[in-house]
């Protein structure tokens, strides 16, 4: 009994990082439209960049994250202005093809750079604390920062999209991109920030996935279909529903893998099938697709 | 009122081959017959290479059919390729079925898996629809490396009687005077070359029957289909369902060749969807022609640059970012709208001939 209440807290907890990783891939979508075959590389890449802080300034990872994201937020902002903007349409190729082909250059660059070796945030300490709570049930700080971070991270997107002008002109553009711009909006730039924004979401994901685990530059694919999971099963268009959707699909994943770990991923993917038959909007659908 | 003012002053006729096209049919049959006596002249290297050029271009026209023409554009086809690939190891090596028997069997399986497969992931629109396909592609994965018998995680192989039981290695052996192993590479050569033509001579008439009109109607224009009584869910499946078909086929073929197959090779996103996009993409997609010139675009830049590894890699998807930007109907997109070429023809034209006579008297 204690072994399955273990896994439900623990899959809660996954359950955070999947909506850390799925919290960009919705602002993306929320905002222009975008499905970003790349928004799993891109994680592993920030991981990468905020290794490379840390290692070369000799700083904890918590204080290295603070520095990748405005870096990563001009290079998200870059991304869009020069590449991504150009390929958004009524056609529905470019986008993916072009989104595709960022994935293998990153891959394969981070191959080369780093080797296939797996990397790890090192943080001290912390990454092995944990809180008990009795009855032999403990929780990992580590795993619990990721759940409140992931928690932060839709408030204050919330809070932006909700609260502010440039929130307002999201809203806008997501809603009718032609009346936007009869209205003066820049669509071009609105969608620069709003991806800087997301890459600076994707940084904060990318801080928790090294400080879990093992990342290597191979592992990103796996991560966007989980991204995207969660964003289907929560349903689009509202950022709670996505958190909804990544503790579903990290419930699923402790499950399967409690009943037999070879099954963890093949859970997270049948539930997010089972999601599909019964409810294919997902669970709770704000936006139309 | 006499005849002659009765008659329309302009007449229609629907044209499809051009002069350009008669042409290159006569070529494309000439090439085919060169093709199959090759193995007489060409060494074990060339045979091999041509093999790998078969399969790429037979998926590459699958794929775009399924992506250029249906507008499903999936990332998931390798589910259909592994699954080939594993029937063909399933049937010949626990149903000890004849190997070329288990190649049309694995065609007809993956068109069963299909059906379900597509009831839940046409759920999903456009782009969603893509990355569904892709989850689909890795639970087959995650499912057969739980298959003991197929080897699990770690895959199998195929046992040298089953390899050495495809018909025909006898008579290739004695014929040509040839090793078992090149006997092997032969026959797979012509299997090979007969289900891209096959597969050729598939999309080609699908697009010239009735079905390919309202297939081209689609890709220009989906709502505009729709409202003149395309029903597009049911061509989309079938369309679906064909394409896996065929998929599995040259899946059980390409592990035929191999011989050897594991979860990971046979389901892999980078070697049947993602080199098979790019040469769609950078052919020019839409059309019959362009995955030709695609696959052979791609099979001299994986002959003479695989060695480089990544960097071939990184030119390849920044190569597929370029033409997908600056020429997004392709190479042969560039080449047809300049000299006004087709060599499949599947387009219908309209010929509009007036009637002189009667022009000259209105």
């Amino acid at each position: 009994m204690t072994g399955w209440l273990d896994a439900l807290i623990q899959g809660v907890l996954l359950g955070g990082l999947y909506a850390l990783f799925a919290a960009g891939l919705s602002l993306m979508f929320g905002v222009m439209r975008l499905v970003n075959l790349a928004h799993g590389d891109l994680i592993v890449l920030a991981a990468f960049a905020i290794l490379v802080v840390a290692t070369k300034l000799g700083l904890d990872p918590f204080v290295a994250v603070l520095l990748a994201i405005p870096i990563l937020f001009v290079i998200g902002f870059a991304l869009q202005h020069v590449l991504l903007n150009r390929t958004l349409g009524r056609d529905l190729l470019p986008p993916l093809l072009v989104t595709f082909g960022l994935s293998i250059i990153i891959q394969n660059g981070l191959l080369q750079t780093f080797s296939a070796d797996s990397q790890r945030l090192r943080s001290g300490a912390i990454e092995t604390a944990s809180i008990p709570l009795g009855g032999g049930i403990a929780v990992g700080v580590v795993p619990l920062l990721t759940l409140l971070s992931a928690i932060a991270v839709i408030v204050l997107l919330n809070f932006i999209f909700y609260r502010t002008p440039i929130g307002r002109a999201f809203r806008a553009t997501s809603d009718d991109l032609e009346v936007a711009q009869l209205m003066g909006v820049d669509h071009r730039r609105i969608f620069a920030i709003a991806m800087g924004l997301a890459f600076a979401v994707i940084a904060i994901a990318a801080l928790y996935l090294g400080l879990r685990a093992n990342f290597d530059p191979t592992i990103g694919p796996a991560r966007l279909l989980y991204a995207f999971e969660a964003v289907i099963i929560g349903g689009l268009g509202s950022f709670w529903g996505t958190l909804a959707g990544g503790i579903v699909l990290g419930l699923a994943q402790t499950i399967g893998a409690r009943i037999d770990p070879e099954w963890q991923i093949l859970a997270g993917h049948l539930a997010f099938l089972a999601v599909l038959v019964v409810r294919p909007r997902g669970l709770f659908p704000r936006a139309q697709d | 009122m006499d005849d002659a003012e009765a008659k329309p002053a302009q007449t229609f006729r629907i044209e499809i081959a051009g002069g350009a096209s008669r042409i290159a049919a006569s070529i494309a049959i000439v090439i085919v017959l060169i093709l199959a006596v090759l193995p007489i002249f060409a060494g074990r290297t060339l045979i091999q290479d041509f093999i790998f050029l078969f399969y790429m271009l037979a998926l590459a026209q699958c794929w775009n059919l399924l992506a250029g023409y249906a507008g499903l554009i999936s990332v998931g086809q390798q589910a259909f390729v592994g699954l080939g690939g594993y029937l063909l190891f399933a049937l010949t090596l626990i149903g000890g079925l004849d190997p070329l028997l288990a190649i049309p069997l694995a065609g007809v399986v993956s068109a069963l898996f299909a059906l379900p497969t597509a009831l839940i992931v046409f759920r999903l629109r456009g782009a969603y629809f893509a990355i569904g396909t892709w989850v689909v592609a890795e639970v087959y994965r995650l499912v057969f490396a739980q298959i003991k018998p197929l080897g699990g995680g770690t895959g199998t192989s195929l046992t040298p009687s089953v390899t050495s039981s495809v018909p025909g290695i006898e008579w290739v052996k004695t014929l040509l005077d040839v090793r078992t192993p090149a006997a092997r590479d032969i026959v797979s050569y012509w299997v090979a070359l007969a289900l891209v033509v096959a597969t050729l001579a598939a999309v080609y008439f699908i697009l010239r029957s009735r079905r390919g009109l309202a297939l081209g109607a689609i890709r220009d224009q989906e709502a505009a289909a729709s409202g003149l009584g395309v029903d597009i869910y049911r061509i989309k499946l079938a369309v679906y369902v064909a394409t896996a078909a065929m998929t599995g086929m040259i899946g059980a073929l390409i592990y035929l060749q191999k011989a050897r197959i594991s979860p990971d090779a046979a389901f892999s996103v980078l070697d049947w969807t993602a080199y098979v996009l790019f040469i769609v993409v950078i052919g020019g997609i839409g059309t019959m022609e362009g995955p030709v010139i695609g696959a052979i675009i791609f099979y001299l830049m994986q002959r003479y640059l695989a060695d480089f590894g990544a960097s071939y890699l990184i030119l390849l998807g920044a190569l597929g970012i370029i033409v997908m930007l600056f020429a997004p109907k392709g190479l042969w997109g560039l080449v047809a709208e300049r000299y006004g070429l087709t060599l499949f023809p599947t387009r219908r034209r309209l010929v509009v001939e007036t009637d002189k006579r009667i022009q000259l008297n209105p």
